[in-house]
């Protein structure tokens, strides 16, 4: 069980939950995430930790309500308690001082990227962070991205803040003025992180990407998560979730994300019938 | 006149759920016996002076003694009789393979058929089951050390029962949110009751003993962090893990599952109740599954409760090798499994969206005896044939789960990467740190796994209690 002590409606679809987790606050690392579950009939969700506090043993994950589950765990309110919370699972990302670092997080994604880009900077790194979502009002963590970077570009899909245009815009005009990239992290959705390793690998950056396929425990046993990264097939849980994204298969991935879409209508469509 | 005759030669059959009706639920297969029928195959029994069966049960329930206790119609302190040494029985005697265990040494069995020693351990644990719950087993009086158990399947619930009753402090650490490791993700409900292997746990981790759920050992806490914490010693028995695959191309499109994920879908996530539960599984329509073993015995069927039209079992080698169950591959062509014998997978075709629409196999024929006594397969030049399926599931076995070993240096691993451990007594390369099950052996059955529990109880009770004597 996890008890919910605050909770932060960051959009209308997304929420950040501060959970009381001594155990894994005090282990987990940048990059790594943990699995939770609502209720006895629920599903086991993988979802980032975003941050972690030792002291008080709480850890705070980001979610964006997409289907059923994400829908039910962003219902709950604070006081109520998270029925099962495992982690820290994967492997923590790669942190050390590698000179100018570009951080990109796509929607949700900013979410994931931030604990590994405040780490990065804690490192050493020149930290130069590229954040972008559909409009202004999906924008999230602005301000936290803000106080950790050296630079910080922010685009909208819209144009409705910041930048017109993709974060993959913003990175290409960063490379166009010069700016030498030692190391570029993105995380967000598939084609997102699909598009910017297509940039960098014209331009032999190295990539690192944070993977989310479907996952059931987490813990290398089923093999849900299987993805390919340099023509073999590595388990997302237990080999990642970080991997060099010129290797990735995101075609593979963003397939195999999709393969329950069907279940995931009938499970909102009951959801809507049982209120 | 010879000592077994006029004892029936068959034994006493056991009732099954009909063949029609159980492909369409999720509900236990085999019936039970009757007390009626109990007490007639237990009168079978030849009640041996010097009796075999005992030696070939890894974990020595005295068999005569409780079969005995059934003929007399005391079912109760004929489980307590099991129960002596076993603390899994209404387990055991649904999954255990006694045919090459306890019933394969059964005397009788050289001109007749062997006494159903599972069957019959079955029929207690469940009369006392139906009853109530089973009495707390005496504990001795604590002696003020700890031990951390690694994984709750049937090697650390009986690592776990040995050492709390005799006044050890357990904590059990279990990966996932509920207890039971391959009993509750792995074998199906229609095999093995879940409700059953709660009831079962329950009275195991009433004596005191602490069930920590949703702890990752290696990744929440390393094995070392758990001696540092206060525990004098560790069990590691945390399965084998990793699903193998077969490394042919296709076998990461869209509905192609490990047998591991199939099944912990199924079983441990409920998803043959979805959408009352949460998680999906796509059932199939035809369905493939690969591997000639009870994993994929227990998906094949599982497949057809989940609705599958057709479901054929592909293996490489012939029937005579399937390291299956006589009664499950039995079971399973009684329910219309296909099978498909000395065949194996070369590619899984796309149906250019990414999912799969057919396997294409090769013929196989049987060469040599390899490492393992069986006849290789070696496949037969041009003749490759398609079979149409929007489903595999590959039930080849599995390789070692790298989260304990990567994150506990000074355990010895073998080639495969497997701990080693003693066989006699589980102790492993790290003072203090025991090991036994898959983890060490790689895939083999529940009780072995509690043979091995059961042997590293022993040897941590002497290490510890040497280490008693020491400070005194």
């Amino acid at each position: 069980m996890a008890y919910i002590s605050e909770k932060r409606e960051l959009t209308p679809e997304i929420k950040q939950l501060v959970l009381s987790a001594p155990e894994i606050a005090q282990k987990v690392k940048p990059g790594q995430f943990v699995i939770v579950r609502c209720g006895e009939k629920g599903e086991r969700i993988p979802l980032t930790v975003v941050e972690q506090d030792e002291e008080k043993g709480t850890l705070s994950i980001i979610l964006q309500e997409v289907g059923n589950s994400t829908k039910k765990l962003g219902s709950l309110e604070k006081g109520e308690e998270i029925t099962d919370i495992a982690g820290p699972l994967g492997n923590p990302s790669e942190v050390m001082n590698f000179g100018t670092v570009v951080c990109i997080g796509g929607g949700v994604g900013t979410a994931m990227v931030y604990p590994v880009a405040k780490a990065l900077k804690g490192a050493g790194n020149r930290l130069v962070s590229i954040i972008g979502a559909k409009n202004r009002q999906l924008l999230i963590l602005e301000e936290q991205m803000r106080k950790i970077s050296d630079r910080l570009l922010v685009t909208t899909d819209d144009g409705s803040y910041g930048t017109h245009g993709f974060v993959t815009d913003a990175l290409e005009k960063l490379i166009a003025d010069g700016l030498t990239i030692d190391r570029v992290v993105a995380v967000g959705p598939v084609a997102m992180m699909s598009a910017v390793c297509r940039i960098t690998e014209k331009q032999d950056i190295q990539t690192i990407v944070s993977l989310n396929p479907i996952m059931v425990d987490g813990t290398g046993m089923c093999g849900a998560c299987r993805v390919t990264v340099a023509g073999e097939t590595k388990f997302a849980c237990i080999d990642g979730p970080d991997f060099d994204g010129h290797q990735v298969n995101f075609e593979e991935l963003l397939r195999r994300q999709r393969m329950y879409l069907q279940e995931e209508k009938i499970a909102l469509e009951k959801e809507n019938s049982d209120k | 006149m010879t000592k077994d005759s006029g004892i029936p030669a068959a034994r006493e059959p056991m009732s099954k759920q009909d063949t029609k009706l159980r492909v369409k639920n999720f509900d236990e297969v085999a019936l039970g016996y009757s007390t009626h029928q109990a007490i007639k195959e237990a009168n079978r029994c030849l009640q041996c002076k010097e009796p075999f069966c005992i030696s070939g049960c890894p974990v020595n329930v005295d068999i005569p003694g409780f079969i005995e206790l059934i003929t007399e119609g005391d079912f109760e302190r004929a489980f307590y009789k099991v129960r002596e040494t076993n603390g899994l029985p209404a387990i055991c005697g649904r999954v255990c393979p006694q045919e090459s265990q306890c019933e394969k040494l059964c005397v009788l069995g050289k001109r007749k058929e062997p006494v159903a020693i599972g069957r019959l351990e079955r029929f207690v644990a469940d009369y006392v089951l139906k009853k109530g719950t089973i009495k707390v087993d005496k504990v001795a009086e604590s002696n003020g050390q700890r031990v951390a158990v690694v994984g709750s399947g049937p090697a650390g619930l009986t690592t776990a029962w040995d050492l709390a009753k005799i006044g050890y402090k357990v904590t059990i650490f279990e990966g996932f949110h509920k207890p039971g490791g391959v009993l509750v993700y792995g074998i199906p409900e229609f095999r093995l009751p879940k409700a059953i292997v709660q009831q079962e746990i329950d009275s195991i981790t009433r004596l005191g003993i602490q069930m920590k759920t949703n702890m990752v050992i290696g990744k929440v806490n390393t094995v070392d962090e758990l001696l540092q914490d206060g525990f004098n010693a560790v069990f590691i028995g945390s399965g084998s893990g990793l699903p193998r695959f077969m490394h042919i191309p296709g076998e990461n499109l869209n509905g192609v599952y490990s047998a591991n994920e199939y099944l912990t879908r199924t079983n441990l996530m409920k998803a043959y109740l979805f959408p009352e539960y949460d998680t999906p599984i796509k059932s199939g329509r035809r369905v493939a599954v690969i591997g000639g073993g009870n994993v994929a015995m227990d998906s094949a069927r599982t497949a057809l409760r989940l609705g599958a039209e057709k479901v054929f079992n592909i293996y490489r080698r012939s029937r005579t090798e399937m390291p299956a169950r006589a009664e499950e591959i039995e079971n399973a062509q009684e329910e219309g499994v296909e099978f498909i014998f000395l065949s194996t997978p070369v590619r899984i075709i796309g149906d250019g969206e990414g999912w799969v629409k057919a396997i294409e196999c090769v013929q196989m024929e049987l060469g040599k005896p390899d490492k393992s006594g069986r006849r290789r397969p070696l496949p037969l030049l041009r003749s490759e044939y398609t079979i149409e399926v929007d489903t595999v599931i590959v039930a080849i076995g599995t390789d070692v789960n790298p989260i304990i070993p990567s994150t506990t240096p000074d355990l010895n691993r073998d080639q495969r990467g497997y701990i080693i451990a003693s066989e006699a007594t589980g102790q492993t390369s790290k003072q203090g740190v025991f090991a036994g099950g898959d983890i060490v052996t790689g895939s083999a059955t529940v009780i072995s796994a509690m043979g091995a529990g059961r042997k590293a109880a022993l040897a941590i009770d002497k290490y510890l209690s040497d280490q008693r004597r020491k400070e005194r």
